[in-house]
């Protein structure tokens, strides 16, 4: 662990990605503690340019926008988290079975896999946002999860199908070490690179998923968020008042940087487990 | 496999197995081709986002047709029973019938390409306010992903034959972080920015699909319209894409330079600008270009977001105003025809592919 943190940082990107990463975590859920909540409507402070009182000036209704952007990143990342885990665990678990059972199994899931691939998922994700209106982060992320897990799958059935054919899978197979421990601990092992890779992949995805369908105002959740800040800026058209830069912009800078700080990660973990650019 | 007189003197067992064993071999023969697997996905696929929306709309709880009945009865002018009645005209489904035949019954009308009627304008058909709205998305949607390849791939050949210089490191890193943009954000960013801060563009008349003076026709005036129009939904899709084409293209040019029969024509003698395009430049193209049908389909879910933004009257739009309103009969009909889109850009990606690359068709290998 300690090692692969050491690999990623470095090379620049790797390092940026990390850092990045470990500040937007720390700002969205300690943050909060220091900033506390945003202020209160106040309409004689609307759309006040930035200033020491107001870093990032204040929104439509008075409020100050730093204290929106500490605040509004908490739900997003704690959906992504979850949707990055289900989708993460289902890949994982799915892929080894139809590997390792094979036959009509492996066909089946296959079968659903390309399914799953090919579906529109943006386009049912809003329609199933629009009958459901799911509530509960666990649902979203559920759904989330159901929605992009294949490609994972996929790759993961790829993998343990190839590492089946190696000599050390093959020794511990005639030590009769049973497939429950050949799976866990000797293959998984193995593609722990893939995996962490896809769970940051899944984390963008989610995040670009979920703010999206808040800017269609499909999600009836509450509270301060980055989303609901553009779906605010968006539909009310403050979008079109220049003094309203700032507050529009930053929820725009802080859902950008957050994404390019965790596909740098993804980077650097590529090189990290990738040996031949390691030694490039 | 043909029976031999000697088995059929061995009696009949043997003939029987070997019959259904010739069945089978033909049958496993075109299981084999890859074309007749890839059309059988498509079918599944589709099929199960028929099934998928169909019991969404009619199990979920708080579904839209219980809604639709709640909604018609409360008005007071009709009774339960008529409000039932309407609700399975307007869903084109037999609310009396066991969900079984209702299910089969609207797979009927589905396949004979009726999605039912709108729920607001009353009669008019979902496919005809489908059809007026799927040209704009995949002009849209097409132009832009397309014009992202031609420029991604001059720019990854750029960046591979000056690997590690400066050129190579701005396109790389620019291309990288383009492309991490959720696309709404690069629209949202092009108003706020070039619209409303530099006044550069006119964003208000940039919306629409077309301006509502202009006659519809081939003339230059409104051509010229619909690209004005059209030309902020291009551009996302442009910057959305072309990241991921410079760098699939710089990865696989790459690969292509290091291979023993770019070597073996350097050694031959053959000039630099025939190595690049013949030798490097078109094996290099080859998996990028079964990409192509499939990243046109997979931005086509991107499209609802980024029609929204621009109020660009395509497919993403018309679904948003769908769900606003409640229109169920035209959410079930987008995604249909959505995946549609989907499923026959994949099928063009899988027969374009086994053209370009003869060793897939022969060998029935994998379409990954």
């Amino acid at each position: 662990m300690i090692e692969t943190l050491r690999l990623i940082t470095r090379r620049p990107a790797g390092l940026i990605g990390l850092v990045g990463v470990v500040l937007f975590a720390a700002m969205s859920y300690l943050g909060p503690l220091v900033v506390g909540a945003p202020s209160e409507v106040n309409i004689a402070l609307q759309y006040k340019p930035p200033s020491p009182d107001h870093l990032l000036g204040t929104d439509y209704q008075g409020r100050d926008v730093l204290a929106q952007i500490v605040n509004g990143g908490r739900d997003l990342l704690t959906i992504a988290l979850l949707t990055a885990l289900f989708s993460t665990s289902l890949a994982v678990s799915l892929g080894a079975l139809s590997a390792t059972i094979g036959g009509r199994f492996d066909a089946a899931m296959m079968a659903v896999t390309d399914v799953g691939l090919t579906i529109p998922d943006i386009v049912v994700l809003v329609v199933i946002a629009a009958i459901l209106r799911p509530t509960s982060f666990v649902l979203l992320a559920l759904i989330l999860a159901l929605l992009q897990c294949w490609f994972l799958l996929r790759l993961v059935r790829a993998q343990i199908l190839s590492l089946k054919e190696r000599e050390y899978v093959e020794a511990a197979r005639s030590l009769d070490l049973g497939v429950g421990h050949i799976v866990f601990r000797e293959m998984l092992p193995n593609m722990r690179g893939y995996i962490a890779i896809h769970f940051i992949l899944a984390m963008t995805a989610a995040i670009y998923a979920q703010t999206g369908i808040i800017l269609l105002g499909l999600l009836p959740l509450e509270g301060t968020s980055w989303g609901l800040m553009l779906y605010f800026a968006n539909s009310q058209g403050a979008i079109f008042f220049r003094d309203s830069f700032w507050y529009i912009f930053s929820p725009i800078a802080a859902i950008a940087l957050f994404q390019l700080c965790l596909v740098s990660l993804a980077r650097g973990l590529e090189d990290v487990f990738d040996p031949r650019l390691r030694a490039a | 496999m043909a029976v031999t007189p000697v088995q059929t003197e061995l009696g009949s067992v043997p003939v029987a197995r070997s019959r259904t064993a010739a069945a089978r071999a033909r049958l496993e023969g075109i299981w084999a081709r890859p074309i007749t697997r890839a059309v059988l996905k498509a079918i599944l696929t589709i099929w199960t986002t028929i099934t998928l929306t169909f019991w969404l709309i009619r199990l979920m709880p708080g579904n839209p047709i219980d809604l639709k009945i709640d909604e018609l009865t409360r008005e007071g002018a009709i009774t339960y029973d008529e409000a039932k009645v309407m609700a399975s005209s307007l869903f084109r489904i037999d609310l009396t019938r066991p969900i079984q035949d209702q299910y089969v019954e609207y797979m009927g009308d589905v396949l004979r390409g009726d999605l039912g009627s709108s729920f607001l304008s009353a009669g008019t058909p979902v496919t005809s306010i489908i059809l007026s709205v799927l040209p704009w998305t995949l002009f849209a949607v097409g132009t832009g992903v397309f014009l992202a390849f031609l420029v991604g791939i001059g720019l990854g050949i750029l960046a591979a034959y000056r690997r590690g210089g400066v050129a190579d490191g701005s396109i790389t890193t620019v291309g990288s972080i383009v492309s991490s943009v959720p696309n709404y954000l690069v629209a949202l960013l092009i108003i706020l920015v070039l619209g409303v801060q530099l006044r550069w563009l006119p964003i208000t008349r940039m919306r629409g699909a077309f301006s509502p003076g202009v006659e519809p026709g081939f003339t230059p005036e409104f051509i010229g319209d619909v690209l004005f129009h059209a030309a902020l939904p291009i551009s996302v899709f442009f910057l959305a894409t072309i990241g991921h084409w410079i760098l699939s293209m710089r990865g696989s040019t790459l690969a292509a330079l290091e291979e023993d029969y770019v070597n073996a024509a350097r050694a031959r003698g053959i000039g630099d600008a025939r190595i690049a395009t013949a030798y490097v430049g078109r094996n290099a193209i080859l998996p990028l270009v079964s990409q192509l049908a499939i990243a046109a389909g997979a931005s086509v879910g991107g499209a609802v977001f980024i029609e929204q933004v621009f109020v660009y009257q395509g497919m993403g739009l018309r679904l948003v105003k769908a769900i606003d309103q409640r229109d169920y009969p035209i959410m079930q009909g987008i995604v249909l025809v959505t995946t549609v889109a989907i499923v026959a850009a994949n099928l063009i990606a899988d027969l374009v592919y086994s053209r370009l690359d003869p060793r897939i068709g022969r060998a029935g290998g994998s379409s990954g």
